[in-house]
Parts: structure tokens; sequence; C-alpha cells
């Protein structure tokens, strides 16, 4: 009689289960119509009040003329070359100066994060620099270094810099001081402490403000651009602005968004895989 | 000098530093001292300088004043004979259990492959085969306990400090954890240095409770726990002497805490 029961009491628990499935697929399913709805009456909103006149899409533009102007671009090329080799130029100074910018706000942070000394000196003269506005350096950087690759590669470390330094300094000032006398018991010389205790804990920091520095290290690289080059998607916009070809900026920012999207992507990936010890969240 | 004693701490001051520059006295002309495979308890009231103690004994932290000897000598930085749990899990997070407990072999620079092994060997003496590749946080809190207890142990260590390693436990695990350190200790027999706030842990554990006073801290009062071992930590603490002895540390810590 009672394994009756139980057989009846799972069942019905089965049943309540593909209840709750469905009903978790039903409002995902929700959700991807309304973002796609979204998406369309924007976009269509957009088109409509530019064929209409309400809005002029000669300084608006609108999406057809955007997707007209990427297909051009990707076809035939632009002007001061094909597209791909624009964003070549671009993505080279971009990686370089996130890569450089990265690696010296790491160290930096660290040496800084490690020694009171140091930080109480220096700390006060990183906020000032971190306050000015940093991407009006690029102008210098112009100058200074030339019209080529150099000056945006600066400017990209510059803006990533004082990001991943901030974030390396503030996560080694975190790591728990427990942690750290545990190791120096366990035996561990101040070398070991940095680089097997200090290091790892502050990881989730660092990690963190290089989602945020890619993206700095991209505005760094375009307004370089922007302000005096000769390739890259900065060069593509400011050609753009000079003929008055909205269209050309935007599709000029899709590129980048694109860009953006995939590199996040990436670290993403990177992330997960060096801290695959932190419970999910 | 008397060389028949391990630990000694002898009329020890610790001061702490504000960031203003005021000055903490903690332990005042503190005196104690612990011989080889003895083990000690530390009770005292709240914020005393129970934990200090232990920072001196490891070399963490330096005496303004008076001498910490062990084997009769003064050492300089952190000595390796000298093991510590602490209070708030100090297990690494990022690291795996196997990896957890081979650390301290390996920052003393012994061979990868010899680490693991005795590693395996510790997380099996430990209770927690099966968990080697288990991170930290998939854990409940007593299995930590016993990862931070295999990660001190297999340095060997002749001196072992404890900071209320039990204290966040709950108490089934407590007792539970009290009879593994029992039995650990049964066989390794280091020098026990047992810092806690729970009079009945002291006592159910210890060969000597010493019990402190408040800030600036001295030694108010040093007890024998003259109870035999083994003990069985579920059923000593229902003996007479066992009660008697809690209640007298109790009557004396009383004074103390009275706010």
């Amino acid at each position: 009689m009672s394994d009756q029961n139980n057989i009846n009491r799972e069942e019905e628990i089965k049943k309540l289960e593909k209840i709750s499935v469905e009903k978790v697929k039903e409002r995902w399913r929700f959700v991807i119509f309304y973002r796609f709805m979204f998406l369309f009456v924007t976009l269509g909103g957009w088109e409509v009040l530019g064929r209409t006149g309400i809005i002029d899409p000669f300084f608006f533009s609108m999406p057809s003329s955007i997707a007209y102007q990427l297909y051009i671009w990707i076809i035939k090329g632009t002007s001061q070359g094909p597209l791909w080799l624009q964003v070549l130029v671009t993505l080279e100074e971009t990686v370089l100066g996130f890569l450089i910018g990265a690696v010296m706000g790491i160290i930096c942070g660290i040496a800084l994060g490690r020694n009171k000394m140091l930080a109480d000196i220096f700390s006060i003269y990183i906020k000032i620099a971190n306050a000015i506005p940093r991407i009006v350096l690029g102008s210098i950087f112009i100058i200074a270094l030339g019209l080529g690759m150099a000056s945006k590669v600066a400017l990209a470390v510059v803006m990533v810099f004082f990001v991943v330094f901030g974030n390396a300094f503030q996560g080694v000032r975190e790591a728990d001081t427990n942690l750290i006398a545990n190791a120096r018991v366990l035996g561990a010389s101040d070398r070991q402490v940095t680089f097997k205790v200090v290091l790892p804990s502050a990881l989730s920091w660092i990690l963190a403000s290089l989602h945020i520095s890619f993206g700095f290290a991209l505005v760094g690289a375009v307004v370089g651009e922007f302000l005096g080059s000769k390739q890259g998607i900065g060069l593509l916009i400011a050609t753009a602005q000079g003929a008055f070809n909205a269209a050309g900026v935007f599709a000029a920012m899709i590129v980048l968004a694109v860009v953006a999207l995939i590199a996040d992507y990436l670290i993403t990936r990177l992330e997960n895989r060096l801290l695959k010890w932190r419970p999910n969240v | 000098m008397n060389s028949n004693f391990l630990i000694e701490l002898e009329n020890v001051d610790r001061r702490f530093t504000s960031p203003e520059g005021k000055i903490i006295q903690v332990l005042d002309n503190f005196s104690m001292t612990v011989k080889p495979g003895e083990f000690c308890a530390v009770v005292g009231p709240t914020g005393c300088g129970k934990s200090t103690t232990l920072s001196l004994i490891s070399g963490l932290a330096k005496a303004n004043a008076g001498k910490v000897l062990i084997e009769g000598k003064e050492f300089e930085g952190i000595d390796s004979r000298v093991g510590y749990v602490f209070q708030t899990d100090a297990v690494f997070p990022w690291k795996n259990v196997l990896d957890n407990v081979a650390v301290g072999p390996l920052f003393r620079g012994v061979d990868k492959k010899e680490a693991i092994e005795k590693s395996l060997d510790w997380i099996k003496r430990v209770g927690l085969q099966g968990f080697e590749h288990h991170y930290p946080h998939q854990l409940s809190g007593g299995m930590r306990k016993r990862v931070a207890l295999a990660q001190t142990f297999i340095n060997s260590p002749d001196i072992l400090l404890m900071d209320e390693p039990f204290s966040s436990l709950d108490v089934q695990t407590k007792l539970l954890m009290q009879q593994e350190l029992l039995q650990l200790w049964s066989k390794h027999k280091a020098a026990v240095v047992f810092v806690t706030h729970d009079i009945e842990e002291a006592t159910i554990l210890a060969d000597k409770v010493y019990v402190l006073s408040k800030r600036p801290t001295k030694v108010k009062k040093i007890y024998n726990v003259d109870i035999e071992r083994p003990r069985i930590v579920t059923e000593t603490r229902y003996t007479k002497k066992f009660i008697e002895i809690s209640k007298s540390i109790w009557n004396d810590l009383s004074e103390e805490v009275n706010i």
C-alpha cells in the first residue's frame, strides 16, 4: 500500500517538474521574442522617421544607409584601403596598448600594494593622474611620437594603465592577511607570498579591470587615430565626419562594437578559466 | 636558563601602535612556558591578547621587550618548527584540497612528487579521501578545518599553535574535531598552545590551562588538568573532575569579564 503511495507520489512530482521546466522555457521564449521586438521597433522606427523626413537622414542617417555603407566597405573597401586592414591596424594598436598597460599596471599595483611606504608616498599622485582627462595626452603623443602606431599605442597604454593599476593595487591591499600569515608559517618566502598568495588573491580584481580597460584601450587607439593618422577606424570616422557622411560614422561605430564584443567574450573565457575555483554565482 | 622548556615567554611586553601613533599595551610583563609535547590551553576575556601570544611564538610578531625562546634560544623570522591553525579559514580558495595540503612542503622546497604523495597520505588521515580535487568553497566548514589541520600537520611541527580553530563550527562538528585533534596529537606529540574562549574546550583538551587577565594582560592563574588520557570528548566532559576544573576556571574568568 505504502509502496503504491510512494509511486504515485513520485509520478506526481515528475508531473510537477515537467510543468515547471515548461514554464522556464516559456519565460525564455518570451524574453527572446521581446528582445527582437525591441530591436525591430527601434531600427524600424528610425528607418521610418528618416524616410518620412521627420528626422533628417543627412545628419542622423538610417539603418538601411548604414547597412549599405558597411556593405560597400566590405565589398569594395574604404577610401583608405580594405576594411579588414583598418580593423587590423586599430586592433593591433589596441591590443599592444592593452597588453603593455595591463602588465605595467599589474606590476606597479602589486609593488605599491605590497609596500606601505611606497603606497603612502605615491597614492596621492596616482589619484591626481587618474583625475586628469588622460585622453588629452593624445595630442602630446601625436606631437612627440608622430602619426604612426606609437602614438596610438601610447595613448591606449595610458588609458589602460591606471584602471588596471588601481584594481591590482586594491586587490593586493585586500588580500586576506590570514592567508598571508598562513603561507608564511607554512614556509613561504616573501617572493612566494607575492606570487603564490597575493597575486592569486588579487586576480579577480585584476580580471575585472581587464574587462573595462580593453574598452578604454580601444577608445585610446581610436581617438589617437582621430587626432592624426594614416590608417585605422579612427581615421575612417574622421574622414566620414569631414565628408558629412553620418552613415559612415555609424558604420564605423558598429565595427568597433563588434571588435569590443569579441574581445569581451575572450576575456570572459580567460576569466572563467583562471577563476574556476570560484563558487558559481 | 631552564632548557627543559620548548617554548618560553620571559617578561614579554607587546604594544600596538595605532595609525595615529597611540600605544595600546597588550601584553604586560607576560611569562609562560610550554614543555615538549605538552598541551597548553590559553583562555581569557575577549581582546586580552590571547592570539598575540601565538603571533609572538610563531615569529609573525616581535616582542617589544622581554624574550621569546624556542629550545632556549631566540630566533629570527618565522621558525620552521612551528605550525599554526588560524581562527578563520586560511586555506587557499584557489587551490583544491590536494594542492592546499601540499603547499607547506612545496614552500619548503620539497620535490613536487613527494609533496603530492605526502599530501595524499594526510588527506587520508584527516578523512578527506575522495575530496582531493574539490575546492574549499565546495566543502563544509568542518571539512575545511580538516584541510587546515592536514596543511599544518604535514610539516610535522614540534610546536602547534591553534587560534580558536573550532570556534566557527557547530557544536557536533566541534566535538568531533576536538576528538580528532586529540588523536592526531597523541600520535605526533607536538607541544600545543591552544587559544580558545571556550572553557570546556580548554579543559577537555589541555594538560595545562593558562587563565589570562584583561588588558594589559598578565597570567592570572595556571591550572593543571590531571584528567588521564586518552580522553573521550563526549564522555570525559561529564566526569566530576572535569566539571570541577571547568567551574573553577570559570570563576576565575568571570571576575575578568564582568561588565
